[in-house]
């Protein structure tokens, strides 16, 4: 790679200007995150509305109104986040269907007025109507949770991330925080099956998720030079380095084992503490996967 | 037609001429640039060498800032120029984070992207731009890459040219003669604390915040 042509040619930069440094910084971390939290709960809330309806009918408001708590916090920090936020109605007037940016943005916008119809038939008791809603909100939910990993593929500049894996990535973290969140909110609800399951979910999301990040940072070297140069971030130490492992721990590690102690016991009392550990790390696994790519050179 | 740039990389002399007649002719703001030399230098103590580089937009024929912006701010013209509408942008930072070049910023006057245009208004008056007409060893060859009969046509075939990063898959319309791996891939230098010419560069706050 071509680095290791640096001992031989000393070639040092002796005047320029690093462009453009962090751009997209916590706001986008935000942004991801309470989104996972948003389309998370509403996944795990379907898989409960078809096992456990009993259950299900316990947290059906609190489901709809965390999703749309978390969505608009995500709306919000992507509005925030933009240097001209009040020229976002353009996305509407001027859309250009290349941009994942504008394929998300419509449809999220479908998917929140689906969820404010669906409180409302929850609140007057249109249970036909709330069950069909919840299977369209679905549908929208699939293409919400992936969209942001369709805009990092279309960073070319950034080799770190890559299609297909940052699409499973998305996905597992709305599993990860879906089912995290669900079992907060259904802790003194819940069925013991229906936490056993949800326990399941957030156990094997988390393991997998830790499995890709794994096999990033072990083969990611081998693959393209700027992905080295990126995953040295992480690799030689420093701030990202400590920042990724805490992440990973909190995130998945963690977890899955408070999952495993969890369901070997059948004692489900330390699954908040499972899910708080998850929801808190994801933010961090999050940050550093979107930092460290900006941290080198462009040019 | 399509309008291509062309540095020759063996007649550059770094006097940063056509960076400041960008700064001049685009009204850049302080801490942003266009288009600006990067000095890279070579070897080791007496056998040294600085080499000059002038980095701008590449004009790429497919080009990644184009694809993510979600309002066409960035969209190309019939004379394959990426131009930016700075009125339509929203500044999502989108485009910043897809160029692999780092050719493109937030201008922290205007809260909007911004790039090298290719002086496309001086183009569309008939005028070279600003670079070109200020660079005193004619460095810069700029013109039509479809026209076998243009200079810049001739240059590319009499010289031995290079892209920056072609494994992008972006098809830059901006070529090197004269340039190595040193030059064109950043990854090849190492950038140290303490080691620029200028290290108090007055960075700009945005207006509004982040
Ligand atoms: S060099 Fe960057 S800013 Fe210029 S057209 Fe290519 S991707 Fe866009
Ligand atoms: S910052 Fe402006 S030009 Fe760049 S992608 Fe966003 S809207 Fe388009």
């Amino acid at each position: 790679m071509v680095e290791h042509t640096i001992p031989a040619t000393n070639a040092v930069v002796t005047l320029d200007v690093a462009l453009p440094g962090i751009v997209w910084g916590w706001m986008i971390t935000m942004n991801m995150w309470a989104k996972s939290i948003g389309t998370g709960v509403l996944f795990l809330g379907y898989y409960l509305s078809k096992r456990y309806s009993e259950d299900f009918a316990k947290l059906k408001l609190g489901t709809i109104v965390i999703s749309l708590i978390f969505i608009h916090l995500f709306l919000l920090f992507t509005v925030l986040d933009l240097h001209q936020m009040f020229r976002f109605w353009h996305i509407f007037a001027y859309p250009h269907w290349t941009s994942a940016i504008t394929v998300g943005a419509w449809i999220v916008s479908v998917l929140v007025g689906v969820l404010f119809v669906m409180a409302w038939a929850k609140l007057t008791n249109k249970d036909e109507l709330f069950n069909k809603l919840f299977v369209i909100a679905i549908i929208l939910a699939i293409p919400v949770t992936l969209y942001t990993a369709g805009i990092m593929s279309e960073a070319t500049a950034r080799e770190l991330w890559q299609m297909p894996t940052e699409m499973v990535q998305m996905m597992l973290a709305a599993t990860l925080t879906g089912s995290a969140t669900l079992l907060l909110l259904g802790h003194g609800k819940l069925s013991d099956d229906a936490k056993r399951d949800l326990a399941v979910i957030l156990g094997l999301s988390a393991f997998s998720a830790f499995l890709l990040y794994m096999g990033e940072y072990i083969f990611g070297n081998m693959k393209a030079e700027e992905l080295q140069a990126t995953l040295a971030y992480i690799q030689s130490g420093g701030e990202y380095a400590s920042m990724f492992w805490l992440g990973q721990s909190i995130a998945y590690i963690v977890p899955v084992v408070l999952v495993l102690l969890s369901i070997n016991s059948k004692s489900y009392g330390i699954l908040p503490l499972a899910s708080v550990s998850a929801i808190a790390g994801l933010w961090i696994v999050k940050h550093v996967w979107l930092i460290i790519p900006q941290l080198i050179p462009m040019s | 037609m399509k309008l291509g740039f062309l540095v020759d990389l063996n007649l550059c002399m770094g006097c940063k001429g056509c960076e400041i007649a960008c700064k001049v002719e685009n009204e850049v703001p302080l801490s942003s640039w266009r288009l600006r030399v990067k000095y890279v230098d070579i070897g080791t103590f007496p056998e040294t060498k600085r080499t000059f580089t002038p980095l701008r937009c590449n004009h790429c024929e497919d080009a990644p800032c184009e694809r993510i912006c979600p309002v066409s701010a960035l969209h190309y013209m019939d004379n394959g120029i990426v131009n930016i509408d700075k009125e339509r942008c929203i500044g999502c930072a989108g485009c910043v984070m897809a160029c692999p070049y780092g050719a493109i910023y937030i201008d922290p006057e205007t809260n909007t992207a911004d790039k090298c245009t290719y002086c496309a208004h001086r183009v569309s008056s008939g005028l070279m731009p600003a670079c070109v007409v200020a660079c005193p060893v004619e460095a810069n060859i700029f013109g039509d890459i479809e026209d076998p009969t243009s200079a810049i046509s001739k240059y590319i075939m009499e010289h031995d040219v290079k892209v920056r990063k072609p494994e992008k898959g972006t098809h830059p319309k901006h070529y090197y003669a004269g340039g190595g791996d040193v030059n064109l891939n950043p990854l090849a230098s190492v950038r140290e604390e303490g080691h620029q010419l200028f290290n108090n560069i007055t960075h700009l706050e945005h207006i509004g915040g982040h």
